[in-house]
């Protein structure tokens, strides 16, 4: 009667499941290059921002305007938008995974995170490409020095 | 007659000892629903690591106790424990390094299932470190001979990940595995690091797939806590990096 033996050193097989795109490492690999960016995008603004010229003083709704009307600070807004929210977003879902132990609640606050991303960078995109820094019927004081005279 | 003999015969210092508190989280599988602290009072000498205590108490106080241990000399990785909410080797840990004005803490190993009071069940982790294959892999036969011969900086390469012991202190002291009992775990990966980067292995591709997995290096987070933890002194996180970086360069 013959008797087949497993290979001794059949090597133990880990359940892989579907190898499809591997998002834990291009998770990875975006929280780095976004990281760089942002130190660049987020401290440029600051410096444009409270530093220059008056500082912080300078600030309001026409400072503001005067910034998004130029094409240049909408696409450094937005690509700071989206970078920041998807960065820290992906960053909850790391702190989620670490403290939530139930199956349940990780669910809710992994949805509630996407849900609050989601709707934050289509808010935060519609305001920048949509803005009108010279909105009418407003004291001429407080719009950009281009605006047109009403 | 001498005078030898009637000199004042040389009485040696006396050690002083002293008595120091151990909290123990004791759990018996066939009688408690859950594990609970039960402390311990030990007389101990300067000289006494955590392992003497916890034999006092096994030997003098109460036989019940269990625990692992082996060479008692920081080698076989049978006892790592978690002392004070670190983890450590209780045979490498003298009490008196540890604050004795206080109860010394002693529970087992977090992340792997708990068997009885120290013991855990070690299968997940060592079931993560055969899945790394760690162990020499060649296809070719060794120029000239039977030696596979090394230069000293290839060795170098790999030297600190090979002091590994599979205490699993580091890959019990992680965040990542505590929560995801999936992930391999950072003595997985010095383990596979230790291969990859040997000149002499030719495996170093298969086992990068591996650690390419979804539960594999990219859920560490760099926290630091295995390298702090590991009882070798390995820089565990400096060499999970370098599997990083061996993986998206795809190139050991």
């Amino acid at each position: 009667m013959a008797t087949t033996l497993d290979s001794p050193r059949s090597p133990y097989a880990r359940p892989t499941g579907k190898r499809g795109t591997n998002w834990e490492k291009w998770g990875w690999i975006y929280m780095r290059g976004s990281g760089v960016v942002l130190i660049v995008l987020i401290f440029g603004h600051l410096f444009v921002n409270l530093m220059i010229g008056k500082g912080v003083d300078a600030l309001n709704f026409g400072f503001v305007a005067g910034k998004l009307a130029s094409p240049f600070w909408q696409w450094w807004d937005v690509a700071m938008l989206w970078l920041a929210l998807i960065h820290g977003g992906n960053g909850m879902r790391t702190i989620v995974n670490d403290y939530a132990t139930q199956r349940v609640t990780r669910g809710i606050f992994k949805w509630a995170i996407l849900a609050a991303v989601v709707i934050l960078i289509v808010l935060g995109t519609l305001v920048v490409f949509t803005f009108d820094p010279c909105p009418a019927g407003s004291p001429a004081d407080l719009l950009p020095k281009f605006c047109p005279a009403i | 007659m001498s005078t030898a003999f009637a000199d004042a015969p040389v009485v040696p210092e006396e050690i002083q000892s002293f008595t120091v508190t151990l909290i123990i989280r004791r759990f018996n599988p066939e009688v408690d629903d859950e594990p609970h602290w039960e402390d311990f009072d030990v007389q101990m000498y300067p000289t006494d690591r955590v392992l003497d205590a916890l034999h006092k108490i096994k030997w003098e106080q109460d036989g019940s106790l269990s625990f692992r241990r082996s060479c008692a000399h920081g080698i076989c990785g049978s006892d790592a424990m978690r002392i004070n909410g670190r983890n450590r080797l209780a045979c490498k840990t003298l009490i008196k390094d540890l604050d004795i004005t206080k109860p010394v803490y002693v529970e087992a190993i977090k992340g792997l299932p708990l068997e009885k009071d120290l013991i855990v069940d070690m299968e997940p982790f060592f079931e993560s470190f055969r899945a790394v294959q760690p162990f020499l892999v060649s296809n070719t036969a060794p120029v000239g001979g039977k030696e596979r011969i090394q230069t000293v900086a290839q060795r170098e390469r790999f030297d600190d990940t090979t002091k590994c012991i599979l205490c699993a202190a580091c890959t019990s002291s992680c965040p990542v595995f505590w929560t995801d009992g999936q992930y391999f775990g950072p003595a997985a990966i010095v383990n596979a690091h230790r291969f990859i980067f040997d000149s002499r292995d030719e495996n170093a591709a298969v086992r990068l797939d591996i650690l390419n997995d979804r539960e594999g290096v990219w859920r560490c987070r760099t926290t630091f806590n295995c390298s702090e933890a590991c009882p070798r002194g390995i820089q565990v996180t400096q060499a999970i990096a370098e599997v990083k970086q061996a993986i998206l360069r795809g190139k050991a």
